[in-house]
């Protein structure tokens, strides 16, 4: 097994909350896919902003706005470059991936979607990327269908060319599995949907943590992503799109911001990003997701890819001597995601032991029913590796499904 | 097991459990004597682990049945999670063999306070402890107002 050389622990030290106990254990962080921890860099951009900057954005005429309007449009150029959006007009902010697919879903959906039109998502999806659809489907008279899966854990690329005809408008899929670690050839996916003449619309929410993404390489429509699964702060995303599709896409939500002029005789509205950010936005938000996007540019993140890959293989040498062990999904492209299940052990028990170890793993569907019926599992275990995990905490994992083992009896 | 032989606020009270548990340093004792206390938990019947009595929104299944037993509530829970099962015995060794104003007037978050147990009645745990006993104290407050 190859051990990585990458320095984890130097990283690990950035991080000011890994430095704690958990119920008189040093805390194991493993739940990086639900939420990433913060560095030191980001937390303090947030608090600079706060303590020097804060102003609202886009309408000041004093010197605070200045500056705000500054930073919060800096970082909008900082993270469409990170994903190599051409201009930094098509990056949307939302609040997360979720708020970004429904509103695709509604502005994009609701005016291109008639009845008889077919949307498919996979079976892997996370119910953020099957629900928006399904309630845009319902007030046009569209479809949902799911792309069905191997038992591996990816996308079955036959099953999905025989769904696909000229009725499908939109292909949705995710780039990487949250629940499986499965990272799918999302390009040829791509390719095959606008053979048809269907959009397609990336959830990057696990991906852009792992590996460097480039919407125009990959030639989608449309890309989602989240900023606290990539050591940002929550309540803060981004949609990026094709500049056509934006364009031609009525708003989504409505106030200020987004508007052009406003009168009792009719509004109209502004021109891109603005069109779809109604209100004030989360503007330390943007700063502390451009400030984690600074700080990984100054981390190899080739190796730090390697180094979490490192951590799932010496998962699945470990899970060899744990009788009863089942790893869930075995897919042929993964990032550092470890999902299984204990023969005679509820997920949901075997969380709550390693907690009291100070492991903190996720139990249950991770918001994945169809995916978990399909295992036919009431849930798995998921420990999720980020760069700042060691070899150390995958050990301490493994030590803490043993001794849980052996409450069982 | 069948219904009735409980033993869950009749044999197993919970003083003797808050007694049995101080007793316990280290996690692992905790829980392990936590699991023994959900195998002493008769199994539900299957006819009786219907859509109704289910607890929603936890992470195992979890079903209560209650009866009332000359003014006195009993009730049956279970749960394919062990653990899960075990914390339900401690709130039924509380809430078994009770009036419904004994039920009320019963302080659960001392209890399981004093029991170091208090993270598992958060609602954030999708464990269904904090949604069963809210279940129990509407059950206990409709039997207070009917009799």
């Amino acid at each position: 097994m190859t051990r990585s050389h990458f320095d984890a622990e130097a990283i690990r030290a950035d991080f000011p909350i890994l430095q704690q106990e958990v119920n008189g254990h040093p805390l194991v962080y493993l739940d990086n896919a639900a939420t990433t921890q913060k560095p030191e860099a980001v937390i303090e951009a947030i608090s600079h902003y706060y303590r020097c900057d804060n102003a609202n954005v886009h309408r000041g005429a004093h010197a605070l706005s200045d500056r705000a309007t500054v930073a919060f449009e800096q970082a909008r150029e900082r993270v469409a470059q990170f994903i190599g959006s051409p201009k930094a007009s098509q990056l949307i902010w939302v609040r997360g991936t979720t708020e970004a697919i429904n509103l695709v879903a509604q502005s994009w959906g609701r005016q291109q979607l008639k009845a008889g039109d077919r949307v498919l998502v996979s079976y892997l999806e996370h119910h953020s990327n099957i629900v928006p659809w399904q309630l845009v489907a319902a007030a046009t008279g569209a479809t949902v269908e799911p792309i069905p899966i191997t038992v591996d854990g990816d996308i079955d690329l036959a099953a999905f060319d025989a769904l696909l005809d000229e009725r499908v408008k939109m292909v949705s899929v995710n780039h990487v599995s949250n629940a499986l670690g499965t990272v799918n050839p999302v390009a040829e996916i791509t390719r095959k949907a606008h053979a048809v003449g269907a959009k397609v619309m990336l959830d990057g929410a696990q991906a852009t943590a792992h590996f460097p993404v480039d919407v125009v390489a990959l030639d989608c429509d449309f890309y989602a992503f989240s900023g606290h699964k990539l050591f940002g702060p929550t309540g803060i995303g981004a949609l990026w799109g094709r500049e056509s599709l934006l364009e031609a896409m009525p708003p989504f939500l409505g106030g200020g911001e987004m508007i052009e002029t406003v009168s009792f005789a009719g509004t109209t509205f502004n021109s891109l990003p603005f069109k779809f950010e109604a209100g004030t936005p989360n503007i330390a938000g943007a700063i502390g997701l451009a400030a984690a996007i600074d700080y990984l540019a100054g981390i190899d993140m080739n190796a730090a890819a390697e180094h979490e890959l490192s951590l799932l293989e010496q998962s699945l040498e470990l899970a060899k001597d744990v009788s009863g062990l089942r790893r869930i999904g075995n897919p042929a492209q993964s990032v550092g995601i470890f999902s299984f299940v204990l023969e005679g052990v509820h997920p949901s028990d075997l969380g709550m032991l390693l907690d009291q170890q100070g492991i903190a793993v996720r139990t249950g569907h991770h918001c994945t029913q169809p995916l978990m019926d399909y295992y036919q599992v009431p849930g798995t275990v998921r420990a999720s590796y980020a760069m700042y995990n060691t070899a150390q905490d995958v050990e301490r994992l493994f030590q803490g499904i043993h001794k849980a083992k052996r409450l069982f009896g | 097991m069948t219904q009735g032989t409980n033993p869950f606020g009749h044999s197993i009270t919970d003083d003797d459990i808050v007694e049995t548990l101080s007793f316990f340093d280290d996690w692992e004792d905790r829980y392990k004597y936590i699991i023994d206390l959900g195998k002493e938990l008769p199994a539900m019947p299957e006819e009786l682990r219907t859509e109704e009595r289910k607890i929603r929104g936890c992470q195992s299944q979890v079903w209560i049945n209650t009866r009332l037993e000359q003014g006195r509530l009993e009730m049956d829970v279970d749960s394919d999670a062990f653990i899960v099962k075990g914390l339900l015995g401690v709130v039924l060794a509380a809430y078994n063999n009770k009036t419904p104003a004994q039920v009320l007037a019963f302080d659960v978050d001392d209890y399981f306070g004093k029991l170091e147990l208090l993270s598992h009645l958060s609602p954030t745990r999708g464990n269904g402890l904090r949604a069963m006993v809210a279940r129990i104290q509407s059950i206990a407050a409709e039997a207070a107002q009917a009799s």
